[in-house]
């Protein structure tokens, strides 16, 4: 089906028309029509999982192309999409997620569910949207669309502090927005000047092929980077995370972590670096740095946390810098590394919100000093809660060794060898913080007799995190079925990165301090 | 055979995965879970041995099986494989033997506990990750296995969660351990990256490692040898997960858990993975002269500050614990001296006698607990000073106890014996060998045959010291305990035998052990010139020494703890200073408290309350009340007046015509 994607990306939008003409009173109606709006968007998305193609083409498949906007002679954009194996996962990981998101809601969200619902799936069509867009504008058009459902589901369903939190959200994000903005429309015209075809619009395959000089690359490099690294988010510009977080209700948390902080680094690795490869070669000691103090500042704030659910928001921030440190390590180890850490992050990060959210459920509180001895009247819940603990910790066997073990391993060939050793600590620092939470949480005497009533996971609970469990160790045993359809894309990916350094370097090989880079020991 | 090997881990997955999913709702009957658990490990042991016996007999031997491919991205290889060797043929003996005794010692010992269900599942995982650990042939498959151990050993600890105590030392072990999983990943980099990036031979696999390693041996890395930095960091790895100083703080408090767990994780199998590691590794080690001595100092230091804090404890099982960490340290000492065998003989005899000494101190809790409990009394079961006179109640308990005394005391033809001379004579005469660790060692050994007297004349010699309540409710263990405690005792007297020294050797039996190994031991000795030499009466001489060193340390025991049991006390008092350091095993963990705990804790509220806080959303807030502030003095202008507006637009007119005027 040539129009597979356009169908994956619109159909949970056509989907928030029909829940506009149902009642809204008819709170369990709602529920069920969201999940199966979102359980056939994963369904008619599977293809493309099995699609045997992305293991040796490292080519845009499913494309579709179309003219949307003509202004004039000179403007021009297209409705351009298409994957390849960067985007194919976490298109999956949108589709996989959603559902998964909506069946948490069942008890959680009573209060105007039809807006809650629609916003969902107002959502999904953003995020499904931004990662096939192959035009950058079309890209940016997403982007900013995402932005809006969140920041609604945080202010209007969010805990105490939830006005503070979306504004906050809003503001940080859409700063970042804008100097992209200005960038994205700099380098449009800057191609038009350079004797591209304006019928090609924002492609970013266009884009890619232009020479920019370097002094234009370091500004329009630090204008993406900057709005990419609020998204991921980036050491110090983190700080929306753990409100956005803890005043969001559990569905918006999961989706937070698992596909919108995805955007971020998501974007480094389509437009950011590629797009600029000289300057992303400049900064990268930068960021490398910034994601190594990400990677141990997120660990040390995240033990002194007495909320739970702020405690797992301040790893995401750890996690988030382990997958920064890959991608600049632009090897393949590192980026098919990195690129696995952002699935596992979504899978392992998104079910601890939702472990999160159920004992919230139970007794409306998150502070861990609330609980403690709950593993005695919750066995189950105990068994998943350690799991995904250990998956988060890197465990082998679990998906998040895999994606740590390869990133560090490509960060430490690639000229990053400091920054790796650092990195590793973070390591030792994941099985304290998480550790010490299991613990107080799950562990000791049950002190608070409102524990005594808890009830353990339901079968509709179960069902939840049933799905997540299973990646957790497919990726874990055997993570060949989604390296080996991302690596021929990385490859070529790096190869044309590297071969624009190169040429860069041999350009300005007399001053001997700058070809000193170029030389990994 | 070579091609069952799968078999060897697949078995205890499988209990573990029953016993996890099942045991509670459909088993229930703790002798069909405790049957399924002991009978999986039993399986991999007949697999083991087998393939143990199939090994004997070839002369291929190096053998290797891949499941499946693991990872694969560019250069990066990995698959599920395995490796049979001789080195891993004996530690796959070790482990399913001594761990089937072991499960099936826990089937009595953990009767009637509410999660017994949970206990042999995860002790089948813990057994499963051993194995993987045993048999990976690959550094990573290897790394499962390492960090699944730590896994096993930190629900194992916590397996009373309920106790805050069990909770955080289930916490520190696995932390402890994962600082050394720093270092062993750090030193998998190092070697992955030097070989590939340098010599084109991109691998992780032990046997690719160990043919190519030569390559490495001009290569330098921070000024020194790329070898020295990567086996320094894997010594890093093996001093958490063995317990060696720095990182051995964790294993005393991991007697929290179960004594059946004590015997099998922390004493016979998991703590010796860091000895097997550099076993397996050899090639690497022998390259870096500087690392072996690092690894054989470590070691002695270890051994003798672990010794002197085992003086002190009433525990009984805090002394084995200090006393495990002890003889940790006398198997890196050979590992360090080049006596690669002598540390893997070591490593198996310690097995043996420790497993079967925890195993008796398990058998004596047990009892005391049930005596006490019966007599209502809240006496600590473990502590020694409510012990003594035991051996009347408990024969069985204490004959094999007492046996494995004998053994790890070292009086000649029992098992330690034989296993520890070597170590010495290798730490005085090898190539590699260092006066001063042989010293430190004799010291130690001294030392040991001490407090492992003074442990057993506490129990079960003397006055009996128990609470009269519960004094005559004392009772010797059923079946299930002791035939595992008779068997073990049994290979702590005679386990000796494969590796009888050649000085020594009267009917020319041979050393089995050290030809069995040499295959995988004599490649890197050979080519490092790492040997042994003196002649046999020098040898013979030391060892008498040893002997008169092991009798003056139970003759101390017996004089204080049995001739004057008013000397002890007399003692302490008169040394008290130096007894409450020694009490206090050193004020260590407090030392570890305030400089790692307290200052990262300190770190981290700082960067929490004070940089993320303060600073960023100082700024950010700051930035949005500098706006409202700025646009509440705005306001004032746009007051909805005209006339306002009126004054403004004259004021305005004023002063540009003043502007105009005065130009």
């Amino acid at each position: 089906m040539s129009n597979l994607l356009s169908l994956i990306t619109f159909f949970p939008l056509v989907g928030m028309v029909v829940l506009l003409f149902l009642p809204r009173e008819s709170d369990r109606l709602l529920k069920t029509v969201t999940l199966v709006i979102t359980l056939i968007t994963f369904l008619i998305s599977l293809p493309l999982a099995f699609d045997d193609a992305f293991r040796t083409s490292a080519e845009m498949r499913y494309v579709e192309f179309a003219q949307w906007i003509n202004i004039g002679e000179y403007f021009r954009m297209n409705y351009y999409v298409g994957i390849d194996g960067i985007s194919l996962w976490l298109v999956m990981l949108t589709t996989f997620i959603m559902p998964i998101t909506v069946l948490s809601t069942w008890h959680a969200v009573e209060k105007n569910t039809k807006g809650f619902m629609a916003l969902l799936l107002l959502l999904e069509t953003g995020m499904l949207g931004a990662f096939i867009a192959l035009d950058v504008f079309l890209f940016y058009i997403f982007w900013e669309l995402m932005l809006i459902p969140m920041y609604f589901l945080i202010g209007i369903w969010g805990g105490k502090n939830r006005i503070y939190a979306a504004v906050k959200f809003f503001i940080f994000t859409a700063v970042g927005s804008l100097l992209m903005l200005v960038a994205i429309i700099y380098v449009y015209y800057y191609a038009v000047k350079a004797g591209l075809p304006f019928q090609s619009g924002f492609s970013i395959a266009h884009f890619y092929q232009l020479d920019l000089p370097a002094h234009l690359q370091t500004w329009l490099f630090l204008a993406f980077a900057f709005s990419f690294a609020i998204k991921v988010p980036m050491f110090p510009v983190h700080t929306w995370l753990p409100d956005a977080h803890t005043e969001a209700p559990t569905a918006g948390s999961v989706i937070l972590a698992a596909i919108l902080l995805k955007m971020g680094t998501y974007g480094y690795v389509r437009f950011a670096i590629p797009l600029f490869p000289v300057a992303a070669m400049k900064f990268t000691p930068l960021f490398a740095t910034l994601a190594v103090i990400g990677i141990i500042y997120g660990a040390l704030v995240a033990m002194m946390q007495d909320d739970v659910k702020k405690l797992v928001a301040y790893s995401s921030v750890s996690h988030l810098g382990f997958v920064m440190l890959g991608v600049f390590a632009m090897n393949l180890q590192g980026l098919s590394g990195g690129m696995l850490q952002m699935i596992n992050h979504g899978i392992s990060t998104g079910a601890l919100f939702l472990i999160v959210g159920f004992i919230y459920e139970r007794r409306h509180t998150r502070l861990i000093a609330d609980f403690g001895g709950i593993s005695k009247k919750m066995p189950v819940f105990a068994t998943i809660f350690m799991i995904m603990t250990f998956s988060s910790v890197g465990l082998p066997g679990t998906n998040g060794f895999v994606g740590e073990f390869l990133i560090l391993l490509g960060a430490f060939e690639s000229g990053l060898r400091w920054y790796t050793v650092f990195a590793t600590t973070g390591v030792i620092l994941a099985a304290v913080y998480m550790l010490w939470m299991f613990q107080r949480v799950m562990m000791g005497k049950i002190t608070n007799p409102k524990n005594e009533e808890l009830q353990d996971l339901s079968g509709r609970e179960i069902a939840v995190m049933v799905p997540l469990l299973v990646f957790v160790f497919w990726i874990g045993f055997y993570p060949n079925t989604f390296l080996e359809k991302m690596n021929p894309s990385l490859e070529n990916l790096i190869q044309q990165v590297k071969g624009k350094q190169q040429v860069a370097l041999l350009v300005e090989a007399p001053t001997p301090s700058v070809a000193k880079i170029t030389v990994n020991e | 055979m070579y091609d069952k090997l799968w078999l060897i881990p697949f078995f205890p997955l499988v209990g573990s995965i029953i016993n996890g999913l099942f045991g509670k709702r459909f088993i229930r009957n703790e002798a069909a879970i405790g049957a399924i658990g002991t009978g999986a490990v039993f399986l991999s042991f007949l697999v083991s041995c087998s393939c143990f016996f199939t090994l004997l007999g070839d002369t291929e031997k190096v053998h290797q099986q891949v499941i499946a491919s693991w990872m694969s991205v560019g250069q990066l290889q990995v698959d599920w494989g395995f490796l049979l060797d001789p080195l891993s043929a004996i530690m796959l003996l070790v482990v399913t033997g001594v761990g089937s005794l072991i499960h099936l010692y826990s089937i009595g010992y953990m009767h009637g506990e509410e999660g017994f269900y949970r206990f042999f599942c995860y002790l089948n995982l813990f057994i499963f990750s051993m194995l993987m650990l045993v048999l990976g042939n690959n550094a990573l498959v290897m790394f499962v296995g390492w960090e699944g151990v730590g896994l096993c050993s930190y629900l194992l600890i916590g397996y009373y969660f309920e106790k805050k105590s069990a909770g955080d030392a289930a916490k520190k072990a696995f932390v402890m351990n994962r600082v050394g999983d720093f270092g062993f990943l750090l030193g998998l980099f190092t070697i992955f990256w030097t070989l590939g990036s340098k010599h084109n031979v991109w691998t992780i696999n032990f046997v690719e490692i160990s043919e190519q390693a030569h390559l490495l041996s001009g290569d330098m890395l921070l000024g020194v040898g790329v070898t020295t930095v990567a086996t320094l960091c894997f010594f890093l790895g093996a001093t958490g997960k063995s317990a060696q100083l720095p990182l051995y703080t964790w294993l005393p408090d991991a007697m929290e858990g179960p004594t059946p767990v004590s015997a099998l994780i922390h004493a016979a199998t998991m703590v010796t993975a860091g000895v097997y590691m550099i076993g397996r590794m050899n090639v690497l080690f022998a390259m870096s002269p500087t690392t072996m001595a690092v690894v054989a100092l470590v070691g002695a230091v270890t051994a003798i500050f672990a010794a002197s804090i085992g003086f002190a404890q009433n525990d009984i099982k805090r002394v084995l614990a200090y006393s495990t960490v002890s003889q940790l340290g006398f198997m890196f000492m050979a590992m360090g001296v080049g006596a690669f065998t002598a540390g893997i003989f070591h490593l198996m005899t310690h097995a043996f006698f420790k497993a079967c000494l925890f195993l008796g101190s398990g058998s004596v809790i047990h009892a005391m607990h049930h005596a006490l409990h019966h007599a209502h009394v809240d006496d600590d079961p473990q502590d020694m000073r409510n012990m003594g006179g035991l051996r009347k109640f408990m024969p069985i308990t204490h004959a094999t106890f007492g046996l494995s005394c004998l053994a790890i005391a070292g009086i000649p033809f029992f098992s330690g014996f034989f296993s520890k001379d070597e170590i010495l004579w290798w730490a005085f005469a090898s190539t590699r060998g260092m006066k001063v660790v042989w010293v430190i060692g004799a010291i130690t050994a001294c030392m040991t045959a001490f407090y492992m007297f003074r442990c057993l004349y506490m129990t079960f010699y003397g006055e009996q010291r128990t609470h009269k309540k519960a004094k005559d409710h004392v009772h010797e263990s059923p079946w299930v305990i002791t035939v595992p405690l008779v068997v073990l005792a049994g290979l702590a007297t005679v386990g000796g035998l494969v590796g009888i020294p050649h000085a020594i050797d009267l009917f020319h039996v041979g050393n089995k052990l050290e030809h069995f190994l040499a295959p995988v031991f004599e490649h890197s000795q050979k080519l490092h010139e790492i040997e042994a030499h003196g002649s046999a009466a020098t040898e013979i001489s030391l060892m008498v020494l040893s002997v008169v060193i092991a009798v003056v340390g139970i003759s101390i025991a017996t004089w204080m703890y049995l001739k004057r049991p008013d000397l002890p006390g007399k003692f302490t008092s008169k040394f008290s200073g130096l007894h409450r350091w020694v009490y206090n095993k050193w004020f260590v963990d407090e030392a570890y408290d305030v400089l790692f705990v307290n200052s990262t804790k300190k770190l981290g509220t700082f960067c929490w309350k004070g940089f993320d806080v303060k600073v960023v959303d100082g700024i950010v807030n700051g930035t949005g009340k500098l706006v409202s502030v700025f646009s509440t003095a705005l306001r004032y202008t746009q007051s909805g007046l005209v006339h306002n507006y009126a004054l403004t637009m004259v004021l305005g007119m004023v002063v540009m015509v003043a502007i105009f005027i005065l130009q």
